[in-house]
C-alpha cells in the first residue's frame, strides 16, 4: 500500500490525558489500573478510568450528543493542538474531502443503561431525556466528530468489538486509495459500562487482580476506556525526519469461534502476514509488536504462536493492556498512538504488572522498557467474532 | 468528484412481504403486488447447530441474504462488508434489562451476541471465511456506508465483496426511542469486472441533491422506516431492468447518486 502520514495524533486514555502524559507513564513503566469503583458495579475487578469524564461538557450546540462516551471522545479531541490540526486539514483539503472513521464496540449504551433504571413505573416507557441517535446508537461517537468539525466527507463507525479502531485505518486507507477522500480522522473510543463489565465477568474473562499479559499465571483482562486519534494524509513531498507513517495493514476472519480465538491464532497470522505483505516487509524488519496481548490464558497462547510462528522468539514485543487496561474499540487506535510514540522517541514499552512470564509462550516479551532507535513497529488488535487487525507503522528516515 | 463503480453479481433480499429476491423483483417490478406480511427468520443451514440454535433475527436474516446473493460463489474466499443501524433489538433489550435489575449475570451468549459483529462472526464461521470482513453503522445512513466501504474495497483491491445490510426492531421501551418496525436485509455481490452472473453495473458517488422515493406507498413508507431499506431505489432500478440514475440516503449532510445499467446477458 501507499504509505499514509499520520499527521497528528492523540490518545487519552487512564495512563493520561495527551501525548505527554501517556509518554510520561510509559517511560517510568506505569499503570493506570485501579480497583473498579465504576457506576454500581459489585465486581471483583480492577478498571482503567479516565479521571474526570463526569465533568466535562458537552461544547455548546452538541448537548444532544451527551454521554460518558462522547464526552471521553471530546476530551480527547481537545488534546495536543488535535482539534487545530484537524481543523487546518479542512481548509487546506476541503470539509467534503476529509473522511471520518470512528472505532467503538458499545458507543454510549451506559446512556441507555442509566435510562433503564429510570422506566415509568406504569408504562416502563424510557425517560423523555433519553437521546437514542445521538447516545446509544453505534455512530453516536463517529456523528460526533463529523458535526464536531462540519467534516462534510464520507462518515462512519467501525465496529467489529476489539479489533474497530485498528480497522479504521484500512477503510480509511482504501477510501483514500480510491481518491473518494485526500485525508481521513481515524481512531476509536470505548467507555466503561456495565455491558462490558458484568459480560466480560459473565464469561469468567475479568481479572480480580490488574491484569497481566503474557504472564504465567495471567487471569484475565482489566476493562479501560480509552479515546485515541489521528489524522491521516497521503505521505506526499518531503516528509520531515522523524515523520509516523502507516505503511501496512492487514485484516483476517478466524472462522473458529465467537468468542475465543482459534487456538493456534491463525486468523492473527493472516492479518500479520498480510500487513507485511502491504508494507513490503519481512518479519525480520520489524522492530517492535505491540501485542493484542490481553492477558485472558487463551488469547495470549493464541497470539503467542502465531508471533513466534511468524517472528520467532527474537523480535521485542508487549502488550500495554497492564498499563491502560483493555480499552476494547479504543484499543486499536490507543495502541496505534503508542507505536507511534515508541518510533518518535526510540522507547519500547514494558509489559507492566507481569513478573514471570508463561514458559510455554517463547517471545522476547519486554519486562522493562528498552531505549533504541526504531523503524517500523507492528500492532495487533483482535477482537469477538474472530475478527483481526494488523497494523504496521514506520518512522520516517 | 470521485465515482466508484462495481457490478452487481447477485442480490439477497428479506423484509416484510419480500421473500427473496425472486419474488422481490416481481413485486418491485409491478408484476406483483406488494402485500406487507412479517419478515422471515430463516434458520440459517449454514451454522453448526450449536450456532444455530444461538442465532438472533440479526444474524439470520443477515446470513439467509448473504446465502442468496452469494450463491454460485465460493463463499469462503469472499471478503464481506457488514452494515447494520444497530446490531440485534431483542438482544439489546434484555441485556439492558437485566443489568437495570437486581440481578446482573447477564448470559455469555447474550453478551457475545451483543457485539455489532456478532452477524459478520457467524458468517465467517459458517462459510469458513477468513477473508477481511469490515463492520460499519452510521445510523440511518448504514446502507450508504456499507455500499461505499463495499466499492472501495473493490475498486482498490479488485477482489469481489459480498455487502449485507440488516437492521431489525427493537422491542418496547426502545422501540419508541426507535421504532423501527421489523427485519430488512439485503445483500449484494460486488465484483470488480463483468462476468457470467453480472445483473447490473452501478457507479456511485456523493451526492448534495434529495433522495429518491418508491412510487408505491407502502415500499416507500418501508423505505422511511428502515435503514437497511433505503436501498430499494437501487433494488427497484435493476428489477424494472432499464438504465438508471438515482440518489440513495445515506447521511445529514450527503446522499450517495447512482447511475445504474443493467447487463445484458449473452445469448
Amino acid at each position: 500500500m501507499k504509505p499514509l502520514l499520520l499527521s497528528h495524533f492523540t490518545a487519552t486514555s487512564c495512563i493520561g490525558a495527551g501525548l505527554s502524559a501517556t509518554l510520561a507513564t510509559l517511560e517510568k513503566q506505569g499503570s493506570g489500573l485501579a480497583p473498579c469503583d465504576f457506576d454500581t458495579v459489585d465486581l471483583d475487578t480492577w478498571i482503567g478510568r479516565v479521571d474526570g469524564v463526569d465533568d466535562i461538557a458537552m461544547r455548546a450546540g452538541m448537548e444532544v450528543w451527551d454521554c460518558r462516551n462522547n464526552r471521553l471522545l471530546q476530551l480527547a479531541l481537545e488534546q495536543d493542538g488535535f482539534g487545530d490540526a484537524v481543523r487546518a486539514a479542512a481548509l487546506r483539503y476541503g470539509h467534503e474531502r476529509i473522511g471520518v472513521f470512528i472505532g467503538t464496540s458499545t458507543s454510549g449504551i451506559h446512556q441507555t443503561e442509566l435510562a433503564y433504571r429510570r422506566r415509568d413505573a406504569d408504562t416502563g416507557a424510557l425517560p423523555p431525556d433519553f437521546i437514542y441517535a445521538t447516545t446509544h446508537n453505534t455512530y453516536s461517537a463517529a456523528g460526533f466528530a463529523r458535526r464536531y468539525f462540519d467534516l462534510q466527507g464520507p462518515v462512519t463507525a467501525v465496529s467489529s468489538a476489539c479489533s474497530s479502531s485498528a480497522k479504521v485505518f484500512a477503510s480509511a486507507a482504501r477510501m483514500i486509495a480510491a481518491g473518494v477522500i485526500d485525508a481521513a480522522l481515524v481512531g476509536g473510543v470505548d467507555s466503561l459500562c456495565l455491558t462490558t463489565l458484568y459480560g466480560f465477568n459473565s464469561l469468567g474473562l475479568t481479572s480480580s487482580e490488574p491484569c497481566r499479559p503474557y504472564a504465567a499465571d495471567r487471569s484475565g483482562i482489566s476493562i479501560g476506556e480509552a479515546a485515541a486519534l489521528a489524522l491521516l494524509e497521503p505521505a506526499g513531498g518531503t516528509l520531515p525526519e522523524g515523520a509516523i507513517l502507516l505503511t501496512g495493514v492487514g485484516e483476517s476472519s478466524d472462522a473458529y469461534h465467537m468468542s475465543s480465538p482459534h487456538p493456534d491464532g491463525l486468523g492473527a497470522r493472516i492479518a500479520m502476514e498480510k500487513a507485511l505483505a502491504a508494507a513490503g516487509l519481512a518479519s525480520g524488519d520489524i522492530d517492535y509488536i505491540n501485542l493484542h496481548g490481553t492477558a485472558t490464558p487463551s488469547n495470549d497462547a493464541a497470539e503467542g504462536k502465531a508471533v513466534a510462528a511468524l517472528f520467532g522468539s527474537g523480535t521485542p514485543c508487549s502488550s500495554t493492556k497492564g498499563a491502560t487496561g483493555h480499552t476494547l474499540g479504543a484499543a486499536g487506535g490507543l495502541e496505534a498512538v503508542i507505536c507511534a510514540l515508541a518510533l518518535r522517541h526510540g522507547l519500547m514499552p514494558a509489559g507492566v504488572n507481569t513478573v514471570a512470564l508463561d514458559p510455554e509462550v517463547p517471545l522476547a516479551y519486554l519486562l522493562d522498557n528498552r531505549r533504541q532507535p526504531l523503524r517500523h513497529a507492528l500492532s495487533n488488535s483482535f477482537g469477538f467474532g474472530g475478527t483481526n487487525c494488523s497494523l504496521i507503522f514506520s518512522r520516517a528516515e | 468528484m470521485t465515482t466508484l463503480h462495481a457490478y452487481i453479481d447477485g442480490i439477497g433480499l428479506l423484509g416484510p412481504g419480500l421473500t427473496g429476491w425472486a419474488q422481490g423483483r416481481l413485486v418491485l417490478a409491478d408484476a406483483e403486488p406488494y402485500a406487507a406480511a412479517k419478515t422471515a427468520l430463516p434458520a440459517p443451514a449454514m451454522l453448526p447447530a450449536a450456532e444455530r440454535r444461538r442465532s438472533g433475527p440479526l444474524v439470520r436474516v443477515a446470513l439467509a441474504v448473504g446465502v442468496e446473493a452469494g450463491a454460485g460463489w465460493d463463499l469462503a474466499q469472499l471478503a464481506t462488508v457488514f452494515s447494520s443501524s444497530g446490531g440485534d433489538g431483542v438482544n439489546c433489550h434484555e441485556l439492558c434489562e437485566m443489568l437495570a435489575s437486581n440481578d446482573r449475570q447477564v448470559s455469555p451468549t447474550r453478551f457475545h451476541n451483543s457485539v455489532h459483529n456478532a452477524a459478520a462472526g457467524y458468517w465467517s464461521i459458517g462459510a469458513g471465511a477468513m477473508a477481511t470482513a469490515s463492520v460499519l453503522c452510521a445510523h440511518d445512513g448504514s446502507f450508504g456506508a456499507g455500499l461505499l466501504e463495499a466499492l472501495a474495497q473493490v475498486a482498490v483491491d479488485g477482489e469481489p465483496v459480498l455487502l449485507i445490510a440488516a437492521d431489525t426492531a427493537y422491542p418496547e421501551p426502545l422501540h419508541a426511542a426507535r421504532p423501527i418496525p421489523d427485519e430488512f436485509a439485503i445483500g449484494l455481490l460486488l465484483s470488480p469486472k463483468q462476468g457470467p452472473r453480472s445483473i447490473a453495473r452501478i457507479g456511485a458517488a456523493l451526492s448534495a441533491l434529495p433522495a429518491t422515493a418508491m412510487a408505491d406507498p407502502a415500499l416507500e413508507a418501508l423505505r422511511g422506516a428502515i435503514p437497511a431499506a433505503r436501498s430499494l431505489p437501487l433494488l427497484d432500478a435493476i428489477a424494472r431492468g432499464n438504465a438508471a440514475t438515482l440518489v440513495l440516503d445515506y447521511l445529514e449532510h450527503s446522499r450517495l447518486a447512482l447511475d445504474v445499467a443493467p447487463c445484458v446477458a449473452a445469448a
